[in-house]
């Protein structure tokens, strides 16, 4: 036990500079994990977690395991937390985390599924550690950093690598086939044929825009039609929605004629 | 003694004047990208160009810069304020770190000291250009997130959706060099070129990796993410001043950083064109930097080139483009090229490997064949839509067939 102890030490000793690295960037990616939890947006939460990934990185290439730092920004932070930014700013520009429990006891579920994982990868870490000697970095590296990963993936670890990458392409099709619909909305090629089909040839060449023959030619004014009466869906129907349509009334030409006469 | 070897014994100092250099090198270049791309884009437009600033024009980007720094800076009422600075510094810091890989010249002597233009040399090199230009994106997205308005959303969105995608194609169409080169440090896969090019012997990659590159830098005809004609200026609609200067900074150096590693990976890098090697001595090997940027700035008169002459590609279209026709190329491409390479490595007779590229010919051409015979039956069989009859006169309406033959 004391040899195992003091054996951790000497591996702990950390040369200056790469001392003077940590010490700088470790607290600012605690500070970062600690925000990442705090933060309302769900995009600035997003942001200080891709911080912490490239911090992460940076630690790696620190110990000399360059490869698996710069696939952790290539995959995690230019991939995965992109894809993520990707869906935040679809769902929308404000939305923060819900607090209220869909799923009943998913907290006590989630609390339990954590604990399970740690106690996995303790033990794991904790089987490889204790019954080896570390044979250190510059032993693996021999062959060169990439070299040595690709002798391990490729030779030992080839079935586990596989059973991993088969079950993440299975996991990706799963999520195709879950969201999956049929195609709700008819082809631009069918609308446009219908268009030309239909009742009246008045919408084939694009409806008015706001402002056509009326008095102003804003973006929320609308169109007068050859008659006078406004057209309506010449606004656009965000700012329907909005209300922010200015009232169409006024605008509307009256035959005046037939009064002056 | 190899580069990397060489690079790895300069002093710290020498380490600081290369990036000093560099550095220099991406802003002066930028100066005279913009104004060789307007001067360029004028003449295939039957125009002048700007002519006034200095001799030809050359000052323009110098009194633009000027003036863009000098205008009002705006950060409008809506927009994030903190994640609206960071972006155009994300954008402006990391378009500048890709350089740190490039070998920019051959051996040189630079203040009395033997070494190379490269400021480091890591053994996953070109995976580490690839980290750079994904971080790099976050501006642009961040940009448009962080705007607080409809267009520049939806420009960053466009952004992500499009980085994601062609930097797998990049990624698969670098595949093909790593194996041939049997290294990922970009000095070994310019000296594993020295009996010929990647760009003539891996041409399929290459194809890939020009598309690629021009889909990752936002450049016309791919610049869905600011497509002025439909997004008003995309992510930095609501930028002003030295934040959009930044932003304009980035994309051009975006541009030298991946026309350097095209140079870097696929047309030798710095070395002389083929039968020109002896120009490599002169002035004491500098003149390698001659090669060099006369390599970069060719890809860029290809992106000149292309914003002149093509339109812009619809949004639909260029993700399909990305993950219907180019991953399934490169993949298909790293199959036969590792085919290839296994084949010579395990000296097969000359017999075997022409066999094998005759097959693989073959089945690709029966590919085609088998494909457009199948959507011609697919057209043939399609039922036209019934649709009601009109209840006016209208001209006759021309059948699909004849239009569509």
């Amino acid at each position: 036990m004391h040899n195992l102890f003091s054996a951790a030490l000497t591996i702990g000793a950390t040369k200056t500079p790469e001392a003077v690295q940590f010490w700088i960037l470790a607290p600012l990616a605690v500070l970062a994990a600690v925000g990442m939890l705090v933060v309302k947006k769900a995009v600035h939460s997003a942001l200080l977690l891709a911080w912490i990934m490239i911090s992460l990185a940076i630690f790696y290439i620190a110990q000399d395991a360059l490869f698996l730092g710069i696939v952790q920004v290539v995959v995690y932070t230019g991939a995965v937390m992109m894809l993520f930014l990707f869906i935040l700013m679809l769902v929308g520009v404000d939305s923060s985390g819900s607090l209220v429990e869909n799923i009943k006891g998913q907290r006590g579920a989630a609390f339990a599924a954590a604990l399970g994982l740690g106690g996995l990868l303790t033990s794991l870490i904790g089987r490889a550690i204790v019954p080896h000697e570390a044979i250190g970095l510059t032993v693996s590296n021999s062959a060169g950093n990439v070299q040595g990963i690709a002798q391990e993936l490729f030779t030992q670890y080839v079935w586990a690598f596989e059973v991993v990458s088969a079950l993440l392409i299975t996991a990706a099709l799963g999520a195709m086939v879950l969201a999956h619909t049929p195609k709700s909305s008819p082809s631009q090629r069918f609308l446009s044929t219908a268009r030309f089909r239909g009742e009246s040839l008045s919408a084939t060449a694009g409806l008015a825009p706001s402002g056509v023959f009326a008095r102003h030619n804003a973006v929320d004014v609308p169109a007068l039609l050859p008659d006078g009466s406004v057209a309506a869906e010449s606004i656009s129907a965000t700012l329907e929605a909005r209300g922010d349509m200015i009232v169409s009334t006024p605008f509307e030409m009256k035959p005046q004629i037939e009064e002056e006469n | 003694m190899t580069i990397s070897q060489l690079i790895g014994m300069d002093p710290g100092w020498i380490s600081a004047i290369k990036g000093l250099i560099a550095f220099v090198i991406c802003v002066l270049l930028t100066l005279f990208a913009i104004w060789a791309e307007r001067r360029i884009v004028a003449r295939m437009q039957m125009r002048v160009g700007p002519n006034r600033v200095g001799k030809f024009g050359l000052l323009q980007s110098l009194a633009d810069g000027v003036k863009l720094a000098l205008k009002e800076d705006i950060i409008p009422k809506a927009a994030d304020r903190i994640v609206f600075v960071i972006a155009p510094i994300i954008s402006a810091t990391t378009c500048f770190m890709a350089f740190a890989v490039m070998p920019m010249t051959g051996k040189v002597s630079l203040f009395g000291h033997t070494t190379a233009l490269q400021l480091t040399d890591i053994p996953v090199g070109v995976l580490y250009v690839l980290a750079i230009a994904s971080v790099g994106v976050y501006g642009i997205v961040l940009a448009g997130w962080s705007s607080g308005s409809t267009y520049p959303l939806l420009g960053g969105l466009r952004s992500s959706a499009q980085v994601i995608s062609y930097e797998v194609a990049m990624g698969l169409s670098l595949v093909a060099v790593f194996m041939y080169a049997g290294s990922m440090s970009t000095a070994d896969i310019v000296a594993a070129q020295a009996h010929g090019w990647y760009a003539v012997i891996l041409f399929p990659s290459f194809v890939i990796y020009l598309i690629s590159m021009v889909g990752e830098t936002n450049r016309a005809p791919f610049d869905l993410a600011e497509a002025e004609g439909e997004l008003v200026g995309g992510f930095h609609t609501e930028y002003s001043s030295l934040k959009f200067a930044l932003f304009f900074l980035a994309e051009y150096v975006n541009i030298m950083g991946v026309s350097a590693l095209a140079t870097t990976l696929f047309l030798g890098g710095y070395h002389a064109l083929p039968g020109l090697g002896f120009t490599e001595n002169w002035l004491g090997g500098w003149f390698t930097l001659f090669w060099f940027l006369g390599k970069v700035l060719a890809f860029f008169f290809i992106f000149i080139w292309l914003r002149g002459t093509l339109p812009r590609m619809r949004y639909d279209q260029f993700m399909k483009f990305g993950w219907k026709v180019l991953i399934p190329t490169s993949l298909v491409w790293i199959m036969v090229g590792s085919t290839f390479h296994l084949l010579k490595m395990r000296n097969a007779s000359r017999i075997a490997i022409m066999g094998f590229g005759i097959g693989v010919f073959l089945l690709i051409m029966a590919g085609f064949t088998f494909s457009e015979w199948s959507v011609k039956r697919a057209k043939a069989n399609a039922v036209e839509p019934e649709l009601p009859a009109p209840s006016f006169p209208v001209p006759s309406i021309t059948r699909s067939e004849y239009i569509n033959g």
